[in-house]
């Protein structure tokens, strides 16, 4: 029970070469995001619609969310399950890592020279081995209209 | 049993069921206010139901015992006596509802006895004298009263109710055991079950419904399966378990009309026009959930026919219609859909005053509305803020309305159309889907996506083809889709979705057209696959500012396809429609100086590979006729045409009439006669601005003109009509014995003056033309005189209106009658007209009309002759 009090686990992804962080409290399932179905006139960071075991599934491309160039076509990607006001959302990710359990009080806010692309979409860091573990904050990443028509 | 008696009894008698418990408990504590009020609202429900279902004994014996029982809400202190009667009336309560549904009608009776009692509690409790008891009502009391048999035998049954306390708790007790059996046979057969268990299971049977499709399109690809049967004996138990769950959900859309009888008596009062509501299908069912959706929508729209609709008895008196007016609530079933009618018999929509009100409220523009057809004008009742009410009412004509109307429609994917017939009334169909999660949609493929489109608003499709019927044109840079002579605007679904750059393709395409209320359009697509019933999901919350989307969808192969919403489509369409007229609008201004307006002019070849046209307005009909029955006779030739001889002409002699197969002819009819032209070949209606750009000397030519891009001979009707009937000009109503009426025909366009001076003089006319006003005014200045003049009103320099009242100002012309010709007749322009002095007002091709404005106007030339 302490342990819990003190640490949080979280599934960690790379984009782009850096490395993100999602609490597992919030991840419902990682999977091999297939049979996209794209959604037109949508803002292209939403990469498209995808039936997992009967959800429909919006996924959100996390390179473009992030400001980053487009994955090379038919390099395998993964997604992340999550979930936010009672609707599923697939995060699209190069790469899904391994779970790792970090103490909560390792949680910094942004560092003021926190890339803004990151910055944006950030609950907080913490500060690895020469790594830095970017927390995404749910709600600010799904926050795509407004971005989008800045664009 | 009546649906609503049912509802009626299965409610009351739940209520009844609690109030029983508390009923005891109200022996033991008097005041217990809870125990009070439940008692209140269950006396105050049956109060208020009976007046509905023509319950006039219930009705007034809850009225009485309602006041009392108010009473004591308030705070009045409940005596023994008071609670005795508050008991006896519950008892008489059930007992008329046990005759109620023994019976299904209320057994004649009195009830005096406990409403007299009744009244007076109330008002000694009240502190009022007892004096106060006559007040209350019982309308049916004399007629009741005849029964006084009866009354006495319900009073028995009643009276063990009017001892003490422990004698009625006895008596209860005995009557409820002997009652357990019979007790509400309708009231056991119904349970109640919470909406949300309802929805829940709706959600899983479409569940199950997907994972159907998904099994048997995995089936279908492995032929021999030995799923196959087990397979489709769940398909047939899947289909049976949706239907079952849907008729759970379902409720008569009489539910939703409840209260529109009382609603529409009020209205009657309070607006003082007598109304009846006619109601018809009551027990029409459809979804609990659309009906919630419709209610308000539904109650909205009778209260505007009675304000709005149905005039003040005076003037439908005038009108010469029965002074009660009626609005007729109807619905049926369709389809998969449901159509709810609401017609009123009133004065009808006001076209001009819509348009009026668009061009104000800056919806529309006046070149716009100029062109608009009235029914597309009547789709701006539904935009917001839209009233044209002059007066604000209490009931309507705040501009708060239809839009809304509309709104809530658009959201359960119906449709809503109004048709009006001035002085008529006033109809509008909603069309809507029966539920809302389960519609059928046709699957569609733009730039190689599939889209569902709800067959609510596929009206059908249509496969175009370099040689088929139905072409795609292009109108300037509009594509749209000739369809049985009614053009229609055309979008390409992948354009609109802007999935990929649109080319040019005018050869052959897959149109799904549509209709969104008035509005029809035709959506090219890619391919049409097949019509699947599909569950409809919302869009993802982040994604739902996407107008063009309804919904999305899991196929059977489990695939995930967005849902078009027709509504979302149909608005954007009016965008770029609008748009597109915008552009138009501002070409036309350029072009104001030349006049030229569009005209459908016919296309045809006859002779030469050279276009020639004529305008479509002069053809009746295009014929094509079996070649073997043209005959030659006294060398002319003739076909059997509707049962008369029609004689056939030759457009010259370079055409050559086919020996056999079809032979394509324009047939041209004028008061009973017909001819025919005979032509090589019909190519095309087109809508042109037509110029005459060099004038011909050729008989049969008025001229050439460029249609589409082409250079085209402008054919000369009236060149024909004498070839065919050697009497055509000659013939006109007998007048050519007596010196012909003289006849002054001004127009700038010499189109119009060519064509119309033929047909002025084939009636017997003699026709001076003059280009302009300032000629035919220097005409009079000349000496010449009249008989009467037909002037065209839009000129450039002087138009018609000065020109008339220039002639009204000199007292040589004054008394010459002046007929105006124009191709806009609004109100303003005719009270203009009619203050300069213009004796009538014909529409540039209303042909008949201005001869027969001719005859009229010059038999007095006649007279005075």
């Amino acid at each position: 029970m302490s342990t819990t009090e003190h640490t949080i686990e979280y599934v960690t992804a790379t984009i782009g070469g850096q490395l993100f962080g999602l609490p597992i409290s919030g991840v419902q399932d990682v999977f091999l995001p297939e049979r996209l179905t794209r959604v037109p006139l949508a803002a292209p960071e939403f990469a498209g619609m995808l039936n997992l075991r009967g959800r429909i599934v919006t996924a959100v491309d996390m390179r473009l969310r992030l400001g980053l160039a487009p994955a090379e076509v038919g390099k395998a990607r993964m997604a992340i399950g999550i979930e936010s006001k009672g609707e599923s959302y697939g995060l699209l990710i190069d790469a899904v890592g391994e779970v790792i359990r970090l103490p909560v009080g390792g949680l910094e806010s942004n560092p003021v020279n926190l890339d803004a692309r990151l910055a944006r979409v950030s609950a907080g860091v913490h500060r690895l081995d020469g790594n830095l573990l970017v927390v995404l904050d749910v709600d600010r990443v799904l926050d795509i209209g407004a971005h989008a028509e800045a664009a | 049993m009546d649906e609503l008696l049912r509802d009626f009894l299965t409610e009351t008698n739940e209520s009844i069921d609690v109030v029983d418990v508390e009923l005891v408990r109200f022996e033991q504590e008097p005041n217990n206010a809870q125990i009070l009020s439940r008692i209140f609202r269950l006396v105050h429900t049956i109060k208020g139901t009976c007046g509905f279902l023509n319950l006039p004994r219930l009705e007034a014996l809850t009225h009485a015992a309602e006041t009392l029982i108010g009473n004591f809400r308030d705070g009045a202190p409940v005596t023994g006596e008071s609670v005795s009667l508050i008991l006896a009336t519950i008892d008489r309560i059930k007992v008329l509802l046990e005759e109620l549904e023994r019976n299904q009608a209320e057994q004649a009776g009195d009830d005096r006895d406990l409403i007299d009692q009744l009244a007076q509690a109330a008002a000694q409790v009240a502190g009022a004298p007892p004096a106060a008891a006559p007040k209350v009502e019982e309308p049916k009391a004399a007629p009741a009263r005849a029964a006084a048999a009866e009354a006495a035998s319900v009073a028995a049954e009643a009276s063990p109710a009017n001892d003490s306390k422990p004698a009625r708790a006895k008596a209860e007790g005995a009557a409820r055991s002997s009652e357990e059996g019979a007790e509400s046979r309708v009231a056991h057969q119904s349970i109640r079950v919470h909406v949300d268990t309802l929805e829940q299971l709706m959600t899983m049977v479409s569940e199950l419904v997907l994972t159907r499709n998904q099994l048997l399109e995995i089936v279908r690809r492995h032929e021999d399966s030995e799923f196959k049967a087990p397979l489709q004996r769940l398909s047939n138990v899947t289909a049976e378990l949706q239907e079952g769950v849907m008729k759970t959900r379902m409720q008569p859309i009489g539910n939703a009309w409840q209260k529109l009888p009382r609603i529409v008596r009020d209205l009657s009062n309070e607006l003082g026009k007598p109304i009846e509501l006619e109601m018809h299908g009551a027990e029409t069912e459809l979804d609990r959930q659309v009906l919630d959706l419709i209610k308000d929508p539904l109650t909205h729209m009778v209260r505007n026919s009675a304000d709005h609709g149905i005039e003040e008895p005076g003037r439908r008196q005038a009108a010469g219609k029965p002074e009660k007016g009626t609005i007729r609530l109807s619905a049926w079933h369709e389809g998969g859909h449901i159509i709810i009618e609401i017609a009123d018999d009133g004065r009808g929509l006001d076209a001009q005053k819509i348009k009026t009100t668009a061009v104000a409220r800056g919806l529309a523009t006046e070149a716009e509305i100029e062109k608009m057809p009235d029914a597309q004008a009547f789709k701006f009742i539904f935009s917001p803020g839209f009233s044209t009410a002059s007066q604000i009412t209490n009931v309507s004509g705040r501009g708060v309305g239809l839009d809304v109307v509309r709104a809530n429609i658009d959201e359960i994917g119906g449709t809503i159309d109004v048709k009006t017939v001035p002085g008529r009334g006033t109809s509008f169909t909603i069309k809507i889907p029966l539920t809302l999660a389960i519609v059928s949609a046709l699957i569609v493929e733009a730039a190689g996506d599939r889209f569902a489109i709800p067959q609510l608003a596929v009206v059908e499709l249509v496969r175009v083809r370099a040689n088929s019927e139905h072409r795609i044109e292009r109108i300037k840079d509009a594509a749209v889709l000739r369809l049985r002579n009614k053009l229609l605007p055309l979008v390409t679904l992948k354009g609109m979705l802007k999935l990929a750059e649109v080319q040019d393709e005018t050869v052959s395409a897959f149109i799904v057209v549509m209709q969104v209320g008035n509005q029809t359009f035709g959506v090219v697509v890619d391919a049409v696959f097949h019509t699947e019933e599909i569950v409809v999901k919302p869009m993802c919350s982040r994604l739902r500012n996407i107008a063009l989307f309804g919904g999305n969808t899991i196929l059977g192969d489990g695939s995930v396809i967005m849902i078009i919403d027709p509504n979302g489509l149909a608005n954007a369409i009016g965008n770029t429609a609008a748009a597109q007229q915008a552009a138009e609008n501002a070409r036309e201004i350029e072009q104001r100086t030349d006049d030229a307006s569009m005209e459908s002019l016919l296309v045809f070849r006859a002779g030469s590979p050279q276009p020639k046209a004529v305008h479509l307005s002069l053809v009746t009909r295009l014929e094509e006729i079996d070649a073997k029955t043209i005959e030659g006779a006294d060398g002319r030739l003739m076909v059997q045409y509707r049962g008369q001889l029609m004689p056939l002409v030759l457009v010259n002699e370079d055409v050559r009439i086919k020996e056999k197969g079809v032979q394509p002819l324009l047939v041209f009819a004028d008061e009973g006669r017909s001819m025919g032209l005979i032509v090589d070949e019909i190519v095309d209606i087109v809508e042109e601005r037509l110029r005459i750009e060099l004038a011909s000397q050729r008989p049969g030519v008025l001229g050439s003109a460029i249609v589409k891009g082409q250079a085209t001979e402008v054919v000369d009707i009236a060149h024909y009509l004498p070839l065919a009937f050697e009497d055509w000009m000659a013939w006109g109503g007998g007048r050519s014995e007596r010196a012909p009426v003289r006849v002054l025909l001004i127009d700038d366009a010499p189109f119009f003056r060519n064509m119309l001076a033929p047909v002025l003089k084939a009636a017997g006319y003699a026709v001076t033309s003059a280009a302009s006003a300032k000629e035919a005014l220097a005409l009079f200045e000349d000496g010449a005189r009249f008989d009467i003049v037909v002037t065209d009103l839009d000129m450039p320099g002087m138009d018609g209106f000065d020109f008339t009242a220039a002639v009204k100002k000199d007292p040589r012309t004054a008394a010459m009658p002046v007929i105006g010709l124009s191709s806009l007749a609004s109100p303003e322009a005719i009270e203009r007209g009619r203050k300069v002095g213009l004796h009538d007002y014909v529409a540039k091709f209303d042909r008949p009309g201005l001869i027969a404005a001719l005859k009229e106007q010059t038999a007095d030339v006649d007279c005075a002759a």
